[in-house]
């Protein structure tokens, strides 16, 4: 064929020229500026927030920490962000108590004890779970769960509990601290248990079969074989529930109450409540000073902040612990749980 | 070579009965763990659809909100219908590029350093909560505009959430093509760039589709990003993304925190729409991703 | 046969049954033309060799296969003649390959046209998930062939010997194919945009006998018009379609290091029938390897 001697002509035609192809620069150079972009993004999210916070960083400082007030009166107005972390920190921390343990009983019962034919329908639908929009949660909260907890849940426990100091006046209106504690649980239960199930499958059946031939029960199996392979990934698993129960400012706003004035900490569960994420989700309205909203963006700082710690201590554990999770994948994970629902 | 946790006396059939109910109650606790999660589902999606499905009615998504306080005229929430759809879309036109760009730069070109990094970066934005990543948009775009926020600002919003889980989405669709057909195609002195746009990218449009599904059900039900950004509306329907727009979530959010027994009834309608929506794409999604995963390496 | 001293290996004959009458005479050197030159040539992965310092001419029109046992680096090598091993980060390499006087090893030459003149065919058939039809003419359309593209998809078929087998269903996918079948499509798709060379990787080790058999057909049919280098582990397959061989082995160097090197090279009846190394005389006669 003719064109053998154009196309393929041996020795005629130099191979050097361009060693980058127009294609090739244009390709990488798009991709490149994307992934550069994504990167300037996370810097400028923290940079921006900051910058509109700065009037209150630099009137509070770090006493804004400990100031419990939140009082907007022009000419005498005092903020201070020790009520919400109080909020945040019960909120989150007791909801991680209370879904640690049943995501993780969760997670061992899809792996483990789960006959093989409802394996797959469950995972499915504790996905499911976390696909709900907070707002709806939030809605079903205050409509449903809240009055359901005042009329039926709260008096008992102060009947029963009373003395203690946590279970105080039950709420009028069945919103407060200990339904968001409740909605909260219901958010995070998905992920850790998400988390904490591809952890266990994970877990190298030679491992499980070892102790099982020593005539272990399957529990002292879990206990001695499944949990301390696992143990790292489900440490990071549970900071990521925290993370997300931090984050969380729609659901926690509709149901928590918010406080107002100097009534921020206060050691009733029944009481009112707020947490970083629910008084900026309540304050959308806009703030009428200039001071306000410098001070709310110092709270969104502070929130910025915990979360950004959150997350990167769950990457570092799972990195230094996480035998399991890297081999379970642990990104893979984690982006899991973002379609479980990231914080909103 | 004993595992951990696991003594002589543990095994010791002396302990036995104890054992097994040991046992016994772990299991049990276990699976009531499972029943109780299965519950809560339950509970929740049968409370909304309860109350959802009674106050569903065609004037709900056709009319916008009445503006008379008194009558008991026809109302609905129209406009926030449209505006959930305008910014909806737009965001994913927005993130689907971008994500596809990024993750085609991680998996085809970047060094391994370099890769890391951006993952990391990746995986820190992830973790922004939605909330802030709203007031980060309203402080960019909104505060100075004179404005109160428009669908762009929203869409913008939305997007940033979308990105990370998108462009993982879409990475886990590129490692599925094998090595082999790329070497097949650069083999026959075909560029790189080439390469990747006509052989490797079409193996994974279908991967790509499931994905982008995946990321528009998770943001069709997101409020936060979008309280500061494009929540001071009239009532009036309006499809142009540079007009405040109005969105169910929000709307959801605004009538919950009102005293109002018909705002509330509209809201579990909505509600149940939104959430029917997100359950059935989400699904959906979830088996044509099954399906494809099966396609591409099952052969 | 010529007459061999009693020391000589057995014979050709003995190891392969080789069909005589299709084995054509190597000419002499004067009469080759030299499409490679390899000059030192020592690759590497990380640092450590896998090939050291290998220095031969491959000759136009003349089918050259690569043997030796395993992890002697016969694909290593054979991946510098088109640039393959660019690919791997890890890679470097010291020497030339001299194509057509031309060293392809230097940075400023671009490895896409070498590929283009320099194609290959993979150990596991790699066809495109397209249809038959397609994975000819993406190659063709790349590469700016675009005229008469039925045809030349067609002559590709042919020469491959696969159009009696799929000339009618051009349009069906290509990974509906057989194995063989598939590797012949990969062939087809090498050999359509007219490379100069075409370098196979141990084409027909994932394949039965009779797709062996075809394939091998085939290169005999097809040296004339273009130049084929073969890595096989397999000795009989070199016995039968080489002209040239070329014989690595493992080397074990200073500190315990592995890495393989050329050995012997030469007609491959010559290698056969009296190697002028004794690795050489072991391997082929099955002692080792």
């Amino acid at each position: 064929m003719a064109s053998v001697e154009a196309q393929a002509a041996p020795g005629r035609r130099s191979l050097g020229g361009r060693r980058r192809r127009l294609g090739d620069v244009i390709l990488v150079g798009a991709a490149g500026i994307a992934a550069a972009g994504a990167v300037a993004l996370v810097v400028l999210i923290a940079v921006k927030v900051t910058q509109q916070a700065w009037p209150a960083i630099r009137h509070f400082s770090l006493g804004f920490l400990t100031e419990q007030s939140w009082v907007p009166n022009v000419g005498h107005e005092i903020y201070g962000a020790a009520s919400f972390l109080f909020g945040t920190a019960v909120t989150s921390f007791v909801a991680l108590a209370l879904a640690g343990p049943l995501a993780i009983a969760i997670g061992l019962y899809l792996t483990e004890l789960a006959p093989r034919f409802l394996r797959g329908p469950v995972t499915a639908l504790v996905e499911t779970l976390a696909a709900i929009p907070s707002v709806v949660i939030g809605l079903w909260g205050i409509l449903v769960l809240g009055p359901f907890l005042r009329d039926h849940v709260e008096p008992w426990l102060h009947g029963v509990l009373g003395f203690v100091l946590l279970f105080g006046e039950p709420s009028s209106s069945g919103s407060g601290i200990f339904t968001a504690i409740v909605v909260l649980t219901i958010m995070i239960l998905p992920i850790v248990a998400a988390v904490s199930r591809e952890l266990f499958l994970a877990v190298p059946r030679e491992l499980k079969e070892g102790a099982l031939a020593l005539g272990t029960t399957r529990w002292e199996m879990i206990r001695a074989v499944v949990f301390p392979y696992a143990r790292g990934g489900i440490v990071a698993g549970l900071m990521l529930g925290l993370g997300r129960a931090v984050g969380e400012a729609i659901a926690v706003t509709q149901v928590i109450g918010g406080i107002t004035g100097t009534s921020g900490v206060h050691w009733n569960l029944f009481g009112n409540g707020d947490t970083l994420a629910s008084k900026l989700a309540a304050s959308y309205q806009g703030a009428t000073t200039h001071l306000q909203t410098a001070s709310l963006m110092y709270l969104a700082v502070i929130l910025l902040v915990f979360s950004l710690v959150v997350n990167l201590l769950a990457q570092w554990i799972v990195r230094r612990f996480g035998r399991s999770g890297e081999q379970a994948g642990f990104s893979k994970i984690a982006a899991k749980s973002q379609t479980a629902g990231a914080a909103s | 070579m004993r595992p951990r946790g696991i003594t002589r006396a543990d095994i010791a059939t002396a302990n036995l009965p104890r054992r097994k109910l040991v046992n016994r109650v772990m299991e049990a606790g276990a699976t009531l763990a499972a029943v109780v999660a299965v519950g809560i589902l339950c509970i929740l999606v049968f409370s909304v659809a309860r109350r959802g499905w009674s106050e569903l009615n065609w004037n709900l998504l056709t009319k916008t909100p009445s503006t008379d306080f008194f009558g008991d005229g026809p109302s609905g929430v129209a406009n926030a219908v449209a505006g959930s759809l305008v910014i909806v879309g737009l965001a994913a036109a927005i993130t689907l590029p971008v994500g596809i760009l990024i993750a085609i730069y991680l998996s085809e070109y970047a060094r391994p350093r370099v890769r890391s990094f951006v993952s990391v970066m990746l995986d820190v934005l992830a973790g922004v909560p939605a909330i802030v990543i709203g007031i980060f948009v309203y402080a960019l775009l909104v505060v100075g505009s004179g404005s109160s926020g428009s669908g762009w600002d929203g869409a913008f919003a939305l997007s940033i959430l979308m990105l990370p889980f998108a462009t993982r989405a879409v990475q886990e669709v590129l490692a599925l093509v094998p090595a082999s057909t790329r070497e097949a195609s650069l083999a026959l002195g075909v560029p790189r760039w080439r390469t990747t746009l006509s052989i490797v990218l079409p193996q994974t449009i279908g991967g790509i589709v499931t994905g982008g599904t995946l990321a528009v059900a998770r943001v069709a039900g997101e409020t936060a990003p979008l309280l500061f950004v494009t929540s001071i509306v009239d009532q009036q329907m309006h499809w142009s993304p540079s007009h405040a727009l109005q969105t169910i979530p929000v709307t959801i959010f605004e009538y919950s925190e009102q005293p109002d027994p018909k705002l509330h009834a509209q809201a579990w309608a909505i509600g149940f729409v939104l959430l029917l929506f997100i359950l059935v794409t989400n699904l959906g999604a979830r088996a044509l991703a099954a399906r494809n995963r099966r396609r591409l390496t099952g052969r | 046969m010529d007459e061999v001293p009693a020391t000589a290996p057995v014979s050709i004959d003995a190891v392969v049954k080789v069909d005589a009458k299709s084995r054509q005479p190597v000419p002499s050197r004067e009469r080759l033309e030299q499409v490679f030159d390899v000059q030192h040539l020592t690759a590497s992965y990380g640092g450590r060799p896998a090939v050291k310092d290998v220095s031969m001419e491959i000759y136009r029109n003349l089918v050259t296969a690569i043997i030796g046992p395993s992890g002697c680096g016969k694909s290593t090598f054979i991946r510098c003649l088109n640039r393959m091993n660019d690919l791997i980060p890890s890679f470097s390499l010291e020497g030339e390959i001299r194509y057509h006087g031309q060293n392809i090893c230097s940075r400023d030459v671009d490895s896409v046209a070498v590929r283009r003149r320099i194609g290959m065919v993979f150990q596991r058939p790699n066809p495109f998930p397209k249809s038959i039809y397609d994975n000819i003419a993406f190659g063709l359309k790349v590469n700016g062939m675009r005229d008469d593209l039925d045809d030349r998809v067609k002559a590709a078929l042919e020469r491959a010997a696969l159009w009696d087998e799929v000339g009618g269903r051009l349009k069906e996918s290509a990974l509906g194919l057989s194995g063989g079948q598939q590797q012949r499509l990969c062939i087809a798709r090498a050999i359509a945009i007219e490379p100069e060379v075409v370098l196979l990787d141990e084409p027909a080790s994932a394949l039965d006998p009779i797709a062996t058999a075809a394939i091998e057909d085939l290169m005999h049919d097809l040296k004339r018009d273009y130049t084929f280098v073969i890595v096989t582990h397999n000795m009989q397959q070199a016995a039968r379609v080489a002209d040239m061989t070329a014989f690595f082995s493992i080397s074990r160097g200073g500190e315990g290091e592995r890495f393989g090197e050329l050995v012997e090279y030469d007609a491959t009846e010559k290698i056969f029938t009296a190697p002028g190394d004794k690795r050489t005389e072991d391997y082929v006669t099955g002692r080792f390897g």
